[in-house]
């Protein structure tokens, strides 16, 4: 299981501009990380590096486990990584049920954490849509299901409280505070703070 | 519950579990809404429809090209639902999940390749001896036919699938997929084509089928490694 | 070689080499010329073998210009090296140009010895097929805005296209078999007549320094550009 994430000397350009460069930072089991600073800076760009789905211009991105032993990336990312952008993945013509099931059976996933991630987003009255037919905010609450529904070490969320309103912000920073419960690790890209303790990394003023 | 979730061994366990849920998932996008395969089938018939209203109906005319043509047309209906194959994953995000899962893009691209000659080879497949009939191929060759479309058709599907990954975060897709992979699709309209004409020849067509399963064993080795390598440029 | 993946180096090592080239090129062109033209007509084509001596080396260094396409592409892919992806991008116009040349005087040569601007034969339609790998590659490449993953994408391509020819060219070669059988008269099958080798080696070599000229030529143009480029960006940072 990841139980610490290490970036050691990244750097990260998007096209010919160089966003962030010989970034170090360690992260813990039990600690949320706070990206913040303006649009961009980079923010998502990191998130999808340390995700494995942007190629750094160099430095690396390391998982390790309870003992310090390094993890194999690729391992440690197909099964114990969570990203959850902008974009959720899930298709408009299907229904939430059979899109809930398809991310957290693809991701790997356990019937309690399932059953969980319904209650706990209120999603039984949305599973018989389709996903086109939920609001912003519902969909939103759908995509975190997986978070939930398939217990991954890491999450790597961009903006995730974005189109929620008071009432499910609440009940996803109750999420949040569980999995760190439970020794989870959270990466987040944030525009307003979020309602726990966090560690901070303005990448506004790296560069 | 504290530890007690992320203790638990995930499921599916590795391998097959996942495989069949992302073919699951890919049969059903690529059947429901629109309906992409009756779209690449009736698109087949209205080729052959067209061929004898531009070429005259005369059967001596079409009996000798009927094979070459139904080939052809099924090299152009393959082409139909290729742009969205992995397009729609990308305009989601939906292959940031598939990145993320337990099994690698190259076996996503395969599955994804195999789940596009279930859902569009098969059927037209089905569809391509009826075209051949009526075109005025002997009757006793379409089984031949269905078979060298069922074969040509997986060649089909992993080019395919490269091509439009390859296409990925292109302007005018589905035109560049066409362009990209037709001259690809040569090998297996010769050797399909061209087994259907040694078999009307009354010559062996042991060659020319061994010669389109090599290619497309050849493809579905090639058309992962190129494909997952082009899906991850277009998503870094 | 890997001494010239330096860009700097690059450009500095082919400054003075590119004018001897395109120098080499224009003296191997009007030599070859005036031999195709001295050597005596063939007693069977006539005056139109004079063809073969601008057809065939356009249509071996159009296989050639796709080799070197190939190979860059495999060190762009491989290396990731921004150089390579130059030389790639920039092989694919000439070559394209070497084979649409090569179509052209084949079709001028087969109307008087075919009576027909096009016949269905194997060396036509490999060309031909060759042609349409460098449209492929060519349109993949001008369609992706971002110009990194077009680089990308395209050397990809460019690498399935290097495997995939020679299979492509087996492919049509099978199929000619089965439609008709070369009756036709093929350049070289033969035999080339010695009078004329000296004409056809002079062509051969002088496409090739007219290809080596135009690629390194494009490849340093492309080089300037990008430094233009990446100049312009920062100065829009900056400002």
């Amino acid at each position: 299981m990841i139980h610490t994430l290490t970036l050691s000397d990244l750097t990260v350009s998007r096209g010919e501009r160089r966003l962030f460069h010989d970034l170090d930072l360690t992260l813990r089991a039990g600690e949320v990380l706070a990206l913040t600073g303006a649009n961009g800076a980079g923010k998502t760009s990191l998130l999808r590096a340390i995700a494995g789905l942007l190629r750094p211009d160099a430095g690396t991105v390391g998982f390790q486990d309870g003992d310090g032993n390094p993890l194999d990336e690729r391992q440690a990312r197909g099964r114990e990584v969570h990203f959850l952008g902008h974009l959720d993945g899930l298709k408009g013509g299907r229904t939430a049920r059979e899109e809930l099931g398809f991310q957290c059976d693809w991701l790997g996933h356990t019937q309690y954490g399932l059953d969980h991630a319904v209650e706990a987003f209120g999603l039984k009255p949305l599973l018989d849509l389709e996903v086109r037919r939920l609001s912003a905010g519902q969909r939103r609450r759908l995509a975190m299901g997986r978070l939930v529904g398939s217990p991954r070490a890491l999450w790597l969320l961009d903006e995730p409280m974005a189109p929620l309103d008071a009432r499910w912000r609440e009940a996803f920073a109750e999420q949040m505070q569980r999995h760190l419960d439970a020794d989870g690790l959270i990466v987040a890209a944030v525009h307003d703070p979020l309602p726990l303790p966090t560690r901070t990394l303005d990448l506004g003023a790296l560069t | 519950m504290s530890r007690r979730d992320l203790d638990q061994e995930p499921r599916p366990p590795g391998l097959r579990g996942a495989t069949r849920v992302l073919l699951e998932r890919e049969l059903d996008l690529a059947w429901g809404g629109g309906g992409g395969p009756l779209l690449a089938c009736g698109f087949f018939a209205c080729l052959t429809a067209i061929l004898p209203l531009a070429a005259g109906g005369d059967p001596r005319t079409l009996g000798p090209v009927a094979g070459g043509v139904a080939w052809l047309a099924l090299a152009l209906a393959s082409l139909l639902s290729l742009e969205r194959l992995f397009e729609r994953d990308m305009e989601d995000g939906g292959l940031d999940l598939l990145a993320l899962g337990h099994l690698s893009l190259e076996q996503v691209v395969l599955i994804k390749a195999l789940a596009q000659w279930v859902a569009v080879g098969l059927p037209l497949a089905l569809t391509a001896p009826v075209a051949a009939l009526a075109l005025g191929l002997p009757a006793s060759l379409t089984p031949l036919v269905a078979l060298t479309a069922l074969i040509g058709g997986a060649g089909f599907a992993f080019t395919g699938a490269l091509g439009a990954a390859l296409a990925l975060g292109a302007k005018r897709g589905g035109l560049l997929i066409a362009v990209v992979v037709l001259p690809l699709f040569i090998p297996p309209v010769v050797f399909g084509a061209g087994a259907l004409e040694r078999a009307g020849s009354d010559q062996p067509v042991g060659p020319a089928l061994a010669l389109l399963c090599a290619y497309v064993l050849f493809a579905a080795v090639i058309a992962p490694f190129a494909g997952a390598a082009a899906v991850r440029n277009a998503q870094g | 070689m890997f001494g010239l993946s330096n860009p700097q180096r690059f450009m500095a090592f082919t400054g003075p080499l590119t004018p001897v080239l395109w120098g080499l090129a224009a003296l191997l062109l009007g030599v070859g010329a005036w031999l195709s033209f001295s050597v005596p007509a063939d007693y069977q084509q006539g005056d139109t073998v004079r063809i073969m001596f601008v057809h065939v080396p356009a249509a071996v260094w159009g296989l050639g210009a796709y080799a070197a396409l190939g190979v860059s592409s495999f060190f762009a892919l491989v290396f990731r090296h921004a150089l390579a992806d130059a030389a790639a991008r920039a092989a694919a116009l000439p070559g394209a140009a070497f084979t649409a040349l090569a179509l052209f005087t084949g079709s001028l040569w087969g109307q008087p010895m075919w009576g027909t601007w096009w016949v269905w034969d194997a060396r036509l339609t490999s060309v031909l097929v060759l042609f349409l790998f460098y449209l492929g590659y060519m349109a993949l490449r001008a369609s992706i805005d971002d110009e990194q993953k077009a680089g990308r994408a395209a050397a990809v391509l460019g690498l399935v296209g290097l495997i995939n020819l020679p299979i492509v060219k087996f492919s049509v070669d099978w199929w000619n078999t089965l439609h008709q059988p070369a009756s036709f008269l093929t350049p070289g099958s033969s035999g080339l007549d010695p009078v004329y080798l000296a004409p056809f080696l002079t062509m051969l070599a002088a496409y090739g320094a007219l290809f080596a000229a135009l690629w390194l030529t494009a490849i340093r143009t492309e080089i300037r550009r990008r430094r233009v480029m990446t100049l312009r960006a920062r100065q829009a940072q900056e400002a």
